[in-house]
């Protein structure tokens, strides 16, 4: 499964992957990732925004058969997330007891590991959600 | 525009073909539907795939489709639009036909899954999804419709018991079927027993991965009647549509209105001249139970959130009002992704000619659905007896 240019390809979406860059329009409409056209107006005018990381679970899952690559960190939590600024985003959840997982619950974003053990040896970052350290 | 109409239809069954490969699956389908139509040549070939790339290591499926089943130089194609490949390319073998610029036709859908690992496989069919912003995160296309799925069951406050009637009445149709990948039926607790692949979502909410080819021929009604195809064989392709949703899911407007079915089926409605009453069967792509569920209320068959509710009402089998997956659907006949629209067109014509092993009565006009990605890419296109 050799890939060339992995990690320019990788590398190409740190700004979003490490700090969560999104977009938003002229008009307001906020989204994730940044689009080259606003998906709820259809403005071309669209400006980076970092976003807060903070929000809640839409809905989760547990990832047992997961695709190969991430046969290392089976089983793990997967959910949709909405953001207070709007967006809803998919990442795996971290530090959670998969028993406490809800419809709700309060998440912030923290920079992990994604993967590692590509043949290429490089290793991905990006963002995951947990609950709010206090 | 010229009419268009199916002529013959044949397929492979639908299993573990370890002996086979993908061109002999392929291969098998068209000469089994070019004999169906009893005809011996085609002017081109649409060949429905979605990932033979990573699977066999073989693109280029319109040449090497064509020239294995011997039809000589003619143009042929891959029409890939992830699981709902399958119908894109009957859809663009009936456009061809319409046009004018083809008379005779042939579709072919085919994949070959079984000669990957199953982690691999899974990583395969996770290329219909957002790669960047979905299978990089782990995401599986089991997960995703798992998170959809307990969405589902949250709003609308259904159970895990609920969904399971869907794969209930598949198996209980697939029984039937000499050309099922499972040919047994099942109860509720064989869904509810079965592992979690990603909670909610357990196996047999799922459909299987495995190989297949289905094929159909279509031409229009004068040069059926030149080549002498019987009439009882024509069926007619009444309205088609197809359109696409945010290719994540977390972009969707709305996680449980799957909108590409609902702007296609409209479309298909349109150009049919018909509506959802009007429809004796109904082949949604149930590739996940929630899927059938969404699929009917997107096709216009439930209102949105009661998809589930004619499943528990019992208005999905094959003698009510709504009978869906006739034929096994993806779950129990089996899902080899790129076949499977073509599949359920062939399945769609064995129906309205009266010849399907569990038959809906009378049939006269029927329904196929067919979604790629987590709703991003979805056909649909409605067939009547002629
Ligand atoms: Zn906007």
């Amino acid at each position: 499964m050799a890939r060339p240019m992995q990690v320019s390809r990788y590398w190409r979406h740190f700004r979003e992957k490490y700090r969560l860059i999104g977009g938003k329009c002229e008009n307001g409409h906020v989204h994730f990732p940044k689009r080259p056209v606003c998906p709820v107006c259809g403005s071309r005018n669209v400006e980076e925004i970092e976003l807060s990381g903070k929000g809640k679970v839409i809905s989760w899952t547990i990832v047992r058969n997961p695709p190969s690559g991430f046969e290392y960190y089976k089983p793990f939590p997967l959910a949709l997330i909405e953001l207070e600024e709007g967006p809803i985003v998919l990442a795996q959840l971290t530090d959670v007891d998969p028993e406490e997982i809800d419809f709700g619950m309060e998440v912030e974003v923290v920079t992990k590991k994604i993967k590692e053990f590509e043949e290429d040896g490089i290793i991905l970052y990006g963002y995951k959600f947990r609950p709010p350290v206090k | 525009m010229r009419k268009a109409v199916i002529i013959g239809a044949g397929m492979t069954p639908v299993g573990e073909h370890w002996k086979l490969g993908l061109r002999d699956l392929a291969v098998e389908a068209i000469f089994n539907a070019m004999e169906d139509a009893g005809i011996d040549k085609v002017d081109s070939l649409y060949v429905g795939n979605m990932i033979s790339g990573p699977f066999v290591e073989q693109e280029n499926l319109g040449a090497l489709i064509a020239d294995w089943a011997g039809l000589g130089n003619i143009p042929a194609v891959k029409i890939e639009a992830a699981c709902a490949s399958g119908g894109a390319a009957v859809q663009e073998g009936v456009k061809a036909v319409m046009s004018g610029l083809e008379d005779v036709v042939a579709v072919v859908g085919v994949e070959k899954m079984t000669d990957a690992w199953p982690s691999d496989a899974t990583r395969y069919l996770a290329y219909a999804a957002d790669a960047e912003w979905e299978l990089f995160h782990g995401a599986s296309f089991v997960a995703l419709n798992a998170l959809v799925m307990r969405y589902y069951m949250k709003t609308y406050g259904y159970t895990e018991e609920d969904l399971a009637l869907f794969a209930v009445n598949a198996h209980a149709n697939g029984a039937k079927n000499p050309y099922a990948m499972f040919k047994r039926p099942i109860k509720v607790e064989t869904v509810l027993k079965s592992p979690y692949v990603a909670d909610p979502l357990k196996l047999f909410d799922a459909s299987p991965v495995c190989d297949g080819a289905a094929s159909v021929i279509i031409t229009t009604p004068e040069k059926a009647k030149e080549l002498g195809v019987p009439k009882e064989k024509w069926v007619e392709v009444a309205g088609m549509g197809r359109a696409i949703d945010t290719i994540s899911l977390a972009s969707r407007e709305d996680l449980l209105t799957l909108k590409a079915a609902k702007v296609a089926a409209e479309r298909a409605y349109k150009m049919a001249g018909v509506e959802p009453k009007d429809i004796d069967f109904f082949e949604v792509h149930d590739a996940f139970t929630v899927m059938a569920a969404l699929s009917l209320e997107a096709l216009g068959a439930a209102k949105k959130g009661e998809g589930a509710k004619l499943a528990k009402e019992g208005q999905i089998a094959i003698d009510a009002d709504y009978p869906i997956q006739t034929m096994g659907g993806l779950k129990a006949r089996g899902h080899p992704v790129g076949a499977t629209g073509v599949y359920q067109t062939v399945e769609a014509v064995l129906q309205l000619r009266g010849e399907a092993p569990s038959q809906v009565p009378d049939a006269e006009i029927g329904l196929t659905q067919n979604i790629g990605g987590t709703g991003s890419n979805i056909t649909v296109s409605i067939f009547r007896r002629v």
